[in-house]
């Protein structure tokens, strides 16, 4: 099925046809709906998982009931809830979000989600402490890359309140960019040619059946 | 909720809210419950993290089910359920319909191994679109950007040449530092060392610009704290 799949989609590119076309999107929408087949597997598992700390009342089993209870919230607000007006059986249909729904994305998902990783700087900036030593010549490229991609972002002049001119504020930016679009980007290329060629032979062996961890067993 | 969906006071409990006021202290306690980390583990932060978990896990279901299951399946299935007219049938449908719920058989451990097909229909259909997506896209028009002319002339200023030419070892360089058929010895030692160095101002980069986006996020809770929150919660504050 995999190989019927795969070599559709690769013979479709090279030889373009109305009908291959319409069959590729037909074939891409299939593949959202089984995702979202495979989304309720992740969703019980969370669910099996939770269920099972509250049931045997595992050491902070109170964290799962927290979990369960704001997973619940939500779907009710989008799906159960929706609108707010109109039969069940309508609103069970609907698919634009309701306000109630929109409110708690906006104030609890968005802010929440922003913290978190907010937070990463702090234990960024703490491990690189920690961890990064000037003790040969790579270790010192690394880091003067760092700091200069770090400053090229901040607006030094307004930090110390100087004018702004032909001083480093204006120069760092530049440095910035450069370092971004020549050296930078060459590594990343160079990383991005085996990240590509290693792709394509994975690929071509799912599709002859040749690579097969996927399946299980 | 009717109330807040419209924007006017919500009552509670005999207390009046305003859903945007609500909002912006919610938004605040949430901050502060993560920044609490900082200070420790605790169990405000442990609160916080499981809510985000079940909102979040929460938020993808209903997007699916709204985007994916209603829209690609049960809309196709029975047109006459949607709100839009232009809907029309499409009952081919019904087969990644029945592929979808093989793969709920991963319940039961007896049939788990029809779960197979659904799998391998969907990575295989991903590799094959992945092969001719990659070739153009991460092969051929890389390489096109990686030989730009090295030579200054009318067109091309000398230091847009040496960078083309710091892009083109960079690249080459590179590329010898990941080929392992032969010992990093002579010329390809010193060029792989060159690699190296290449790879490490990459690596310096993609640091900095990952501190730089956390230290953004940083700013854009720190701004809402002083300005949104601090203002609602003391009027006088000034900021």
């Amino acid at each position: 099925m995999g190989f019927i799949a795969g070599i559709f989609m690769v013979v479709n590119f090279f030889v373009p046809h109305a009908v291959g076309t319409q069959g590729e999107w037909m074939l891409m929408e299939w593949a959202r709906i089984i995702g979202a087949f495979a989304l309720i597997l992740g969703l019980a598992s969370l669910f099996r998982t939770h269920w099972n700390k509250i049931r045997r009342r595992q050491s902070q089993w109170g964290y799962s009931v927290v979990t369960l209870a704001s997973f619940a919230l939500m779907v009710w607000a989008g799906i159960i809830y929706g609108s707010g007006q109109g039969p069940l059986a309508e609103r069970l249909v609907t698919v634009k979000s309701g306000a109630l729904f929109e409110w708690l994305f906006n104030n609890v998902q968005v802010p929440l989600d922003a913290t978190m990783f907010s937070l990463l700087a702090f234990f960024i900036a703490s491990a690189a402490y920690r961890t990064f030593r000037a003790r040969n010549f790579e270790a010192i490229l690394l880091i003067v890359a760092a700091i200069i991609i770090m400053l090229g972002r901040v607006p030094m002049a307004e930090l110390f309140n100087l004018p702004h001119g032909e001083h480093i504020d204006a120069k760092m930016p530049q440095i910035y960019e450069w370092i971004m679009q020549f050296p930078a980007l060459a590594g990343k290329r160079g990383i991005l040619f085996g990240v590509a060629l290693g792709a394509i032979a994975t690929s071509l062996r799912i599709i002859l059946g040749i690579e097969r961890s996927h399946l299980g067993g | 909720m009717p109330e807040a969906q419209q924007g006017t006071e919500l009552v509670f409990l005999g207390l009046t809210f305003n859903p945007e006021v609500l909002g912006l202290w919610l938004q605040a306690v949430l901050t502060f419950a993560i920044f609490s980390f900082l200070w420790g583990d605790n169990r405000v932060y442990k609160f916080a993290e499981h809510v985000f978990v079940g909102i979040s896990a929460g938020y993808g279901a209903v997007i699916v089910w709204q985007q994916a299951v209603l829209l690609l399946l049960v809309f196709k299935l029975w047109p006459q359920l949607s709100a839009k007219a232009d809907v029309t049938a499409d009952h081919w449908v019904i087969i990644p319909g029945i592929l979808g719920l093989l793969m709920l058989t991963r319940f039961m451990p007896k049939y788990d191994w029809l779960s197979r097909y659904p799998i391998a229909f969907t990575v295989g259909l991903y590799a094959g679109t992945g092969i001719p997506r990659i070739v153009p896209a991460y092969l051929l028009r890389q390489m096109g950007a990686t030989m730009k002319p090295l030579v200054p002339g009318a067109d091309v200023g000398w230091w847009v040449a040496v960078s083309s030419l710091v892009v083109l070892v960079g690249v080459i360089c590179t590329l010898t530092y990941f080929y392992f058929s032969r010992p990093h010895e002579g010329a390809l030692g010193v060029s792989s060392k060159i690699g190296i160095w290449f790879l490490m101002v990459a690596f310096g980069a993609g640091f900095g610009n990952t501190v730089m986006a956390r230290i953004s996020l940083l700013i854009g809770r720190v701004e809402f704290l002083l300005y949104d929150w601090l203002p609602v919660w003391w009027p006088g504050a000034g900021l």
